[in-house]
């Protein structure tokens, strides 16, 4: 199952962009019901392509929460062009989906 | 003289007041519930009750809105979709345990079962038809029964509650235990649902406002910000009894499937909004 859920819409000048990413996002802090510390395990890097050219970048923590939901806006792109998304995590997984700008 | 015939009509209104008692029953109760609401709020449409606090609040509607561009049970969704889908390890689905096919039915639940002379919730029957075909019954308050029920709740929106309380003395037991246990006051803090939910409604509890009971049903289950994941009835009830400081009841014990039944056939006519999402 996908773990990016992305919409863009155009606005002519401006794409708005909203994601909504599945992550446990586990801040290497809390203990299960057992006691034990669940190991960390969260997202570092999410990057967001357009035509091949980086337009958005994030550096993430622990502390971002579970699920994470991002919004942001760049210049230079049209309705019908593909976006593409990618996060990566400390444990090395990761996952690309991509959008239709709208 | 005239004090006396005074007193006289005075004594013969309150006769005629005492021959035609108040109306009882469920029928008179969810008039009067429902009534309470309309009154209390009467700019918020009546089928707009199903969304809880932001039915009552504009600020909290405002960035509501601006969440459901994005709902966080998205996900929960399209588990429970897929779940659905998938046949149990004897071939059948869920769909073949439920009227309907299980689409669009939500609102017919909680029902009394005339076998069992039992409420059965719409999760419990979801573990029964697990139980009937041989799988392991889900865990209530989160997780998978909750995406599951999300899925047959979406398939239900815009149907209004339609509870039945059919003419069986057990069935009319279980709403009086459900109503008792509504009015009830518990727990430390010696709450009862009513403090918070009817006389409370649409005010605030420190940085939460109360939702409405009238149709606080109608959007489960829930993706609560506080919890940071989807939980069901059951979980909802669960965290109440808690912060009132209340010993709560296990999930579906008889207390928790009657008063949801009460709720339920109170907010008969108002439509299902699940899954909801919540602070």
């Amino acid at each position: 199952m996908p773990t990016i859920r992305m919409k863009a819409i155009s606005s002519g000048d401006t794409t708005e962009v909203q994601a909504l990413v599945q992550h446990p996002m586990d801040s290497g802090f809390v203990k299960d019901a057992s006691g034990a510390l669940i190991p960390a395990h969260h997202i570092e890097t999410v990057i967001f392509e357009h035509n091949g050219k980086t337009v958005f970048t994030a550096l993430w923590g622990p502390a971002v929460s579970k699920d994470p939901y991002l919004k942001f806006s760049f210049k230079g792109a049209a309705k019908g062009d593909t976006l593409s998304a990618t996060w990566i995590d400390n444990m090395g997984k990761s996952d690309t989906g991509t959008g239709k700008i709208a | 003289m005239m004090i006396r015939r005074l007193l006289t009509a005075a004594f013969a209104v309150a006769c005629l007041a005492a021959a035609a008692p108040e109306p009882s029953g469920p029928k008179a109760d969810q008039a009067a519930f429902q009534a309470y609401f309309f009154d209390k709020f009467p700019d918020v449409k009546h089928e707009d009750f199903g969304n809880g606090p932001y039915a009552v609040n504009a600020k909290m509607r405002k960035q509501w809105q601006e969440i459901m561009e994005f709902p966080p049970y998205d996900f929960a969704l399209d588990e429970g979709k897929t779940a659905w889908e998938t046949p149990f390890a004897n071939g059948h689905h869920y769909a073949d345990c439920f009227d309907n096919g299980g689409i669009g039915i939500r609102q017919t639940y909680p029902r009394f079962d005339a076998k069992t002379g039992q409420i059965v919730t719409l999760d419990g029957a979801i573990n029964a038809c697990r139980v009937q075909n041989g799988e392991k019954p889900l865990a209530y308050q989160t997780g998978m029964m909750a995406s599951i029920t999300a899925f047959m709740a979406e398939s239900s929106r815009g149907k209004p509650f339609a509870i039945e309380i059919p003419n069986d003395p057990r069935a009319l037991a279980a709403y009086e235990k459900g109503k008792e246990f509504f009015y009830s006051r518990k727990g430390q803090l010696g709450f009862a649902c009513a403090s918070c939910h009817v006389t409370g409604a649409g005010q605030r509890l420190r940085g939460d406002i109360l939702a409405p009971a009238l149709g606080i049903l109608a959007a489960m289950p829930i993706y609560r910000s506080d919890w940071g994941s989807m939980g069901t009835t059951d979980r909802r009830f669960i965290s109440c009894s808690s912060q009132t400081r209340a010993l709560p009841y296990p999930a579906q014990d008889e207390s928790y499937r009657d008063v949801e039944y009460f709720l339920a056939y109170m907010s008969n006519g108002i439509p299902i909004t699940g899954p909801g999402t919540r602070p």
